[in-house]
């Protein structure tokens, strides 16, 4: 029996360092933020290795979504409604940074808009959106 | 200055107008530039612009005389007092900055006539206004606003029109330029709003002077020292620090030339402003500034970029590219004076910035006029170009000698002041790099200088094919400006000095 115990102590150990996580400072009561943390990060790879100018335009907007969850978690207040003057609602959620993030959103649309429509004139100017093969153009032009 | 405020106040409708100004500067061109699409006429929406952008600069003109004249304006939108509502406040600094974005906006759309009519499609040229002002509204916008979101949605509304302008250029790398610049301006941009969401977190206020009372009691947290640390990196993305300088060349070199007359002299500046703004006035409480080492890493990046621009710029065959790498060089003098964060270095990099807006706008609307009449910046092309359009290559003259930093230029005024500050720091081997860097320079100019004088026109080329008039007046008026900066620089050391003073004294809230 013993043998038993001792073949699963390490998924015991396991669950423990779990438990510890937990109430640790790094708690998922932050889980909102470690999304944000890796949102940020996958959109700001794909901005840095995708050739493709869409996939490019892609992953700024999730980086910029990631912003926007950001923005969001921090006004959330435990156990708050929506912001509204009624009966019986003393705990409400800040609902400034949501107003300040709509502005954000704006912004973000118009620049994807900008953007894909500047990868329509690349493609007709061009015949790629493929960072690379633009780029190789571009240095036997400079040659 | 004053004699503006003076004449403004004996106008029969100032006493009305007078204490809305600071929001004026901004609404009028936000205003006026839909209009262009109404009027759809190239000349007429020209001529609309050029109205508008003059009566801006004429209330930047009067701002800055109410400014030195009577101190800090500070104007509340919708009067709601300050923590709560958006304040507008203009102080030495930013009035500063308004007189040089409206000064080059207002001198470069008569310049930019002919020259748009030559490089944008004749159907497109009434959204080109229009994109033109949107621009100067985000820059100014940059330059009033106290508010730290609400510089971000001018910043944005700049970076916006900027890239549209840039993508209008007749060579098809300009959309490619633009797409980067985009994207590149759309991740320092939004580096902003991440730390700026940080030092609400922290704080729970957007106002300037507010964040500058609130933060020195939380700025031991790794959140604050993050959000300083987002923010630089994110206001130097869009000021051209160098490494992150790499839109700038090609946006610069493939936009028409009077958007990169614009942008060369302004949108940089005005994102050198925001950078000073935010680490001299919002983290002017906290230390972080000298306890971080970010001050040694900012005079380390200024001056790796004051020589790697200079040194690029030296093997460019475009005119143009050459100019927009003398650019990122540039900026590194302008960082050297943030990172000696003392009165003196900050006095010498604010008047470069207007310094430099005034020699490398007379720069390159040389570079467009040539441009305009050969139809080609490429060096080979520009064989004796000092012969067939002597008053053009004789102000580019002029703006290379104030780039190279030659005495009597506004170059040496900005760069004297910037070596006696590190002298006094006792940083000698930063005033050697300044002297070696401006070495550098010659060789660049000499190269156009060289193609331009001492090589014959190509056979056939007409002997005398100057530019027309309404590109040579303003090229010459920033040149004698060039020139009259250089021989008189006691009045905007004076203001550039005041500017410091506002920027680190304690009546915005910074550290006295």
């Amino acid at each position: 029996m013993q043998g038993l115990v001792d073949i699963f102590k390490p998924l015991y150990d396991l669950w423990l360092s779990f438990e510890a996580f937990m109430v640790g400072p790094a708690s998922p009561g932050l889980l909102g933020y470690w999304i944000v943390i890796a949102l940020m990060m996958t959109g700001f790879y794909i901005v840095i290795a995708h050739d493709n100018l869409v996939k490019k335009i892609v992953g700024l907007n999730v980086f910029q979504v990631s912003v926007f969850l950001f923005y969001i978690l921090m006004a959330k207040v435990t156990g708050g409604t929506a912001p509204i003057l009624a009966e019986g609602i003393t705990q409400y959620s800040n609902p400034l940074p949501h107003v300040l993030i709509l502005t954000a959103i704006v912004v973000g649309v118009a620049t994807t808009a900008l953007g894909l429509a500047l990868v329509v004139r690349i493609r007709n100017a061009y015949d790629t959106i493929e960072d690379d093969e633009i780029l190789a153009v571009e240095e036997e032009e400079d040659r | 200055m004053t004699i503006f405020y003076t004449y403004f106040l004996s106008l029969p409708f100032a006493a009305a107008i007078e204490p809305h100004l600071p929001i004026l500067q901004v609404v009028v061109p936000l205003l006026c530039a839909p209009i262009c699409v109404l009027l759809r006429d190239a000349k007429l929406s020209w001529l609309w612009a050029t109205i508008v952008t003059w009566i801006t600069f004429f209330i930047a003109l009067v701002l800055l005389g109410k400014v030195l004249a009577s101190g800090l304006i500070i104007y509340e939108l919708g009067s709601w007092p300050a923590p709560w509502g958006i304040e507008y406040r203009i102080d030495a600094a930013n009035a500063l900055v308004l007189v040089i974005v409206t000064a080059i906006a207002a001198i470069t759309l008569p310049y930019a006539k002919v020259s748009v009519e030559k490089e944008v499609a004749r159907p497109r040229i009434y959204l080109f206004y229009l994109m033109y002002m949107l621009c100067m509204t985000g820059l100014l916008g940059i330059t009033t606003t106290a508010d730290a979101f609400n510089l971000f949605v001018f910043l944005e509304i700049s970076s916006l029109s900027s890239y549209v302008l840039i993508s209008l250029g007749g060579n098809r790398r300009a959309l490619t330029a633009s797409y980067r610049y985009l994207i590149m301006g759309t991740l320092g941009a939004t580096f902003y709003i991440i730390g700026v969401g940080m030092m609400y977190m922290m704080t729970g206020s957007l106002n300037m002077a507010d964040l500058a009372t609130l933060l020195p009691a939380v700025d031991h947290t790794r959140t604050v020292l993050a959000a300083f640390a987002f923010v630089v990196i994110g206001l130097g993305l869009k000021l051209a620090m160098f490494p992150l300088h790499t839109w700038l060349p090609n946006a610069y070199a493939f936009a028409p030339s009077a958007v990169t007359v614009f942008l060369a002299s302004t949108a940089t500046k005005v994102a050198i402003y925001a950078l000073l703004r935010l680490v001299f006035t919002v983290f002017g409480g906290t230390d972080l500034f000298a306890s971080t080492d970010i001050s040694l890493m900012l005079i380390i990046v200024a001056l790796i970029g004051m020589f790697a621009g200079a040194f690029v710029a030296i093997f460019q065959t475009d005119v143009k590219r050459m100019l927009a790498y003398s650019s990122v060089s540039q900026v590194g003098y302008m960082v050297l004076g943030i990172g000696m964060a003392t009165a003196a270095g900050l006095t010498g990099g604010i008047v470069h910035l207007f310094n430099h807006a005034v020699m490398k706008g007379a720069a390159f609307m040389a570079v467009g006029a040539m441009f305009y009449v050969i139809g080609s910046v490429r060096l080979n092309d520009l064989a004796g170009i000092g012969k067939r359009m002597p008053v053009t290559t004789a102000v580019f003259l002029v703006a290379g000698l104030s780039l190279i930093g030659t005495p009597l230029t506004v170059g040496f005024i900005s760069k004297w002041q910037l070596v006696q500050a590190s002298l006094a720091l006792g940083w000698w081997y930063v005033a050697a790099g300044i002297l070696l860097s401006s070495l550098l320079a010659i060789v660049y100019v000499w190269r156009v200088v060289e193609v331009a004088y001492l090589k014959a026109p190509p056979e056939g080329a007409a002997r005398r094919s100057e530019a027309p008039l309404s590109m040579l007046v303003p090229m010459i008026v920033l040149a004698a400006a060039t020139v009259w900066f250089g021989i008189d620089g006691d009045t905007t050391l004076r203001i550039a000095g005041e500017a410091a003073n506002a920027l680190m004294g304690p009546a915005s809230g910074g550290k006295p």
